[in-house]
């Protein structure tokens, strides 16, 4: 019997030797991917023993954790919800986070790499752990004209500091209330989650940065940008003024926005067809420069570049591997092109900067409990697109556009604005994008701007760019300019 | 210590008889000394685990330490000295090992009160000491009544009667009840009670004695097939109905723990007194092909292996009674790590049934590896304890006996940890001494009496080296 005992005992030991094996297996080895497993609760209860660092604008708190008595000990709040909703996302229990309360999490909840000495002090000393607050480039006046001018259209807006690529203004609309996403009951965040998904217009995207659409004329900019510089045509070069443009090998054919030719004559200069926003011209343009010249200054100014602003930023295409047909298309921004609104500003706020484009950016300064600084602002160059020569040249031609071409209403007295406007086309019968881009004053440039009003603005295919977007821009442009 | 011949040489005195005097006053105290000094030690640090859950989940200590120790330290006191008179000899490790499991347990349990804010006598930390108290003092009954276990082995076939009520009785309509789909409980007035765990010991009792009346049958004849000596047919009887009933209860009362952990033992058992490995592939054999069938027929238990095998699967993960439970239970085991997050800072409640069946998450998240690595080791050693009985012990029964009650421990050990750990598939059993339940305490308090019975009787073979 002694030896069928033996045996029985080396069973009990393999026994509890798995059980070795197995807690290690889950406790040591798969612990940390188990922790980041989006349906581990305890991750997120974790994350709320800490106080959130704030979100400031202009040194008042955007989002901020104020102490509660439940079992979270933080709650969330937002103090002008819709208005920031684009720029500080949301922050949930059970639906993750978006936005700056995402991109920046490793410094507002503490566990950046540069807080964890700090973390492990606050650790050891039972001090509640404390992340790290984010100053943000925004101006709150800027914001708040951006908003209200947006109104109740569907769309964005996103103002530049060229000289820096600080972004000054974002917004969003539809837009929703944060605050709404950080009570904390798991379920009643589901809700309202799940119905901020289903309604229309999208209010938990981000527009200004992570929805493309055809930029139709704003994309001549571009086109005229490579006509000028990358295949060296004076501004006065001459295309032939047609009313209609077949595409080459379709039967299909491309037509100006009035239907007519562009303006008088027989030909027509690089300089009219930008200033009036002809398709024609720009289209034939295309086509003689080919889609290397389109295509080099399309990379130049940041299409199919990865950006994060620090949130990740959709990435703006200019096609390649075109026929004439879509090639000339692609010139006047149709076709495959299409942009985020934050893409669009940044080809105005190249223009303005005499060519030099800045890396845009969100994050002004992020600063410890303790005050250190742990990461500041500092202007960096995304690259050199234009000569300071065809940078002056396009903004001669956008000013032409405000003051006697298609971009008229967004004049502002007393100030020389440059602007460029877009009525892009999505399917057949489709509400069109109504767009517009400038930048003011156009001789020493303190703000670059993009809108664009999606759904056209409520009108179908009736309303332009001119109409609807490029009063927007203004009242944007003048909030910066009166300050 | 005291010199043994100072009790004899006093003159006034009337010695007692040598040979009893020796072994009552030397040894044995020592023994009883060690234990009162590891109990003294267990009981403070089962104090100072309510005080740190205290600490931990609370932010202060109160009087609920005298509450929740005082009950339990009692009543261990009691048990220890009641083992100084009727059972002296008796092992001195058996009774702090499982004070302390039992003290941890009530310790997390109460932690899992705080958290679902149950006070009073919704406390289940409150029923749990109640439970202790009751399970201990009947352990000591049965220390005090049972004086030599071979008394069992004359009631084989009343034990195997006993065994077969009790699994019987969740069966009846009014007192038996469904709880998770088990139907494993019975229930009166306000009392439930999980029958099937203290059947175990009965069929443990059940099993020695038959055995080791019929072992020369079971494993002297038989036909040898691949080196391996297989039973006659007609011998099969007894594992087939011991196979039999396992599947009833897979079927009947849906509890695949409870079958796995019977028909181990039995087979164990079996093993033990025959010494043929034949009856180990028969068994395993025949368990495997029941478990397969039964997972394709049977729905609960197809679940229970989709759950185990594919448990992150989002859809098996939502659904009703699919893998939430034991996802949840790796994610607390996760958040423990290493050295825990400490006693009363983690989160085990999140996780469903976190002070029955799943109190080794519990513990592993508060406690961290480091914590279970103790745990699992106390048990081992309890276990080990028990094994020895059955090296050492010179009657059959009695060391078929021991091994048939270790093993009971170390594989319902294994199929609670292991489930919770997807060694295997989950499967609804209390971890020994730790899980809150009146039924699992009273069944491992009694196995702790009979351990020490029968470690007393071991010891007083005096010419016997342990």
């Amino acid at each position: 019997m002694t030896r069928e005992l033996k045996r029985v005992s080396i069973v009990v030991f393999l026994m509890f030797l798995t059980l070795l094996v197995s807690t290690t297996t889950i406790q040591f080895f798969q612990a940390d991917n188990l922790s980041t497993d989006a349906r581990n609760a305890r991750t997120v209860y974790a994350s709320y023993d800490t106080e959130r660092g704030p979100i400031l604008v202009d040194g008042q708190p955007i989002a901020m954790s104020v102490a509660t008595n439940d079992e979270f000990k933080y709650q969330r709040t937002y103090p002008q919800g819709p208005l920031y909703s684009a720029v500080t996302g949301y922050y949930t229990l059970g639906q993750g986070s978006s936005q700056i309360e995402q991109s920046m999490n490793d410094y507002l909840s503490g566990t950046s790499d540069s807080q964890f000495l700090e973390y492990l002090n606050r650790l050891v000393t039972g001090q509640n752990p404390q992340g790290a607050s984010v100053e943000l480039t925004i101006d709150p006046v800027v914001q708040q004209a951006a908003y209200d001018a947006l109104g109740s259209y569907q769309g964005a807006v996103v103002a530049i500091e060229p000289s820096t690529g600080r972004i000054l203004a974002m917004v969003s609309k539809p837009d929703y209330d944060p605050n709404t996403l950080a009570v904390h009951d798991s379920q009643q965040v589901l809700d309202t989650y799940d119905s901020l998904l289903a309604a229309s217009g999208d209010p938990l995207i981000n527009k200004t940065i992570n929805d493309l659409n055809p930029p139709g004329s704003t994309f001549k900019i571009v086109t005229t940008s490579a006509a000028l510089q990358n295949a060296n045509l004076p501004v006065d070069h001459t295309e032939p003024n047609l009313s209609r443009f077949p595409l080459p090998g379709s039967d299909q054919t491309v037509s100006n926005a009035g239907g007519g030719t562009c303006g008088g004559g027989d030909t027509v200069t690089i300089a009219t067809a930008f200033i009036l926003s002809c398709n024609i011209p720009m289209a034939e343009l295309g086509v003689e420069m080919g889609e290397g010249s389109l295509g080099d200054m399309a990379k130049a100014f940041g299409f199919g570049s990865e950006l994060s602003v620090p949130m990740d930023v959709s990435t703006s295409v200019y096609p390649r591997g075109l026929d004439d047909a879509q090639l000339a298309l692609s010139a006047f921004g149709q076709g495959s092109d299409v942009a985020t609104p934050l893409q669009i500003a940044m080809l105005s706020s190249a223009v303005a900067n005499g060519g030099k484009l800045m890396t845009p950016t969100l994050i002004d300064e992020v600063r410890a409990p303790d005050l250190s600084v742990l990461e500041s602002f500092e202007a960096k160059e995304f690259g050199t697109p234009l000569t300071s020569v065809t940078a002056s040249t396009l903004s001669g031609l956008m000013v032409d556009a405000v003051d006697n071409g298609a971009a008229t209403n967004a004049r502002i007295d007393g100030v020389s604005v440059a602007g460029k406007t877009g009525t892009a086309e999505n399917g057949e019968g489709d509400p069109y994008t109504l767009w517009f881009t400038g930048f003011a004053p156009a001789d020493n440039p303190r703000v670059a701007v993009a809108v664009v009003v999606e759904d056209g603005g409520g009108l179908g295919q009736s309303g332009t760019g001119n109409q609807v977007a490029a009063p927007i821009a203004q009242r944007v442009l003048e909030a910066v300019l009166s300050k | 210590m005291t010199n043994p011949t100072a009790s004899v040489a006093t003159p006034d005195q009337p010695a007692p008889t040598p040979g009893r005097g020796i072994r009552r006053i030397r040894v044995p105290q020592k023994l009883r000394n060690v234990e009162l000094f590891l109990v003294i030690f267990v009981c403070a640090v089962n104090a100072l685990a309510v005080v740190l859950v205290q600490f931990g989940a609370l932010g202060y200590a109160d009087g609920t330490v005298v509450t929740l120790g005082a009950g339990l330290s009692i009543l261990v006191f009691g048990m220890h000295i009641a083992l100084r008179f009727v059972a002296t000899n008796a092992d001195p490790f058996i009774l702090p090992i499982a004070a302390l499991l039992n003290g941890i347990g009530i310790a997390m349990i109460y932690r899992i009160d705080i958290a679902e804010n149950l006070t009073g006598w919704e406390s289940t930390a409150v029923r749990q000491v109640v439970w202790s108290g009751i399970a201990i003092a009947l352990a000591i009954v049965v220390v005090v009544v049972i004086r030599n276990h071979r008394v069992l082995q004359r009631y084989t076939y009343l034990a195997m009667l006993i065994a077969a009520i009790l699994l019987l009785l969740p069966m009846l309509p009014v007192i038996g009840q469904e709880i998770y789909g088990a139907r494993v409980w019975i229930h009166v007035g306000a009392f439930s009670f999980q029958p099937g765990e203290v059947a175990k010991i009965a069929l443990a009792v059940f099993f020695a004695g038959y055995l080791v009346s019929r072992r020369d049958s079971l494993s002297m004849v038989g036909t040898k097939v691949l080196g391996m000596r297989f039973p006659r047919a007609r011998d099969l009887g007894p594992i087939l109905l011991l196979w039999a009933m396992s599947m009833a209860i897979i079927i009947f009362q849906r509890d695949l723990g409870t079958a796995l952990l019977y028909f181990g033992l039995f087979v164990v058992m079996i093993y033990v007194a025959t010494g043929r490995a034949s009856w180990v592939v028969l068994g395993v054999g025949l368990f495997l092909a029941g478990a397969v069938i039964a997972g394709q027929v049977l729905v609960y238990v197809n679940d229970r292996f989709t759950n185990w095998l594919d448990a992150f699967n989002p859809e098996i993960y939502d659904a009703t009674g699919g893998s939430y439970q034991l996802v949840q239970g790796l994610f607390g085991l996760a958040n423990g790590g290493l050295i825990g997050t400490g006693l009363g800072e983690g989160r085990p409640d999140i996780t469903p049934l976190a002070q029955s069946d799943y109190i080794i998450a519990s513990l592993g998240e508060e406690l961290g590896l480091a914590g279970l690595f103790a745990i699992l080791a106390l048990y081992l050693l309890f276990i080990s304890r028990g094994l020895r009985i059955s090296f050492a012990g010179q009657d059959d029964f009695g060391r078929l006996l021991g091994v048939g009650l270790s093993f009971t421990v170390a594989l319902q050990c294994f199929i609670v940890i292991g489930g919770v750990t997807r060694v295997i598939p989950l499967t609804g059993l209390t971890t020994p001494f730790l899980a809150a339940g009146g039924s699992s305490l009273v069944a491992n308090w009694i196995i702790v009496a009979l351990l020490l019975r029968l470690s007393d009787t071991v010891r007083n073979q005096p010419r016997l080296v342990i």
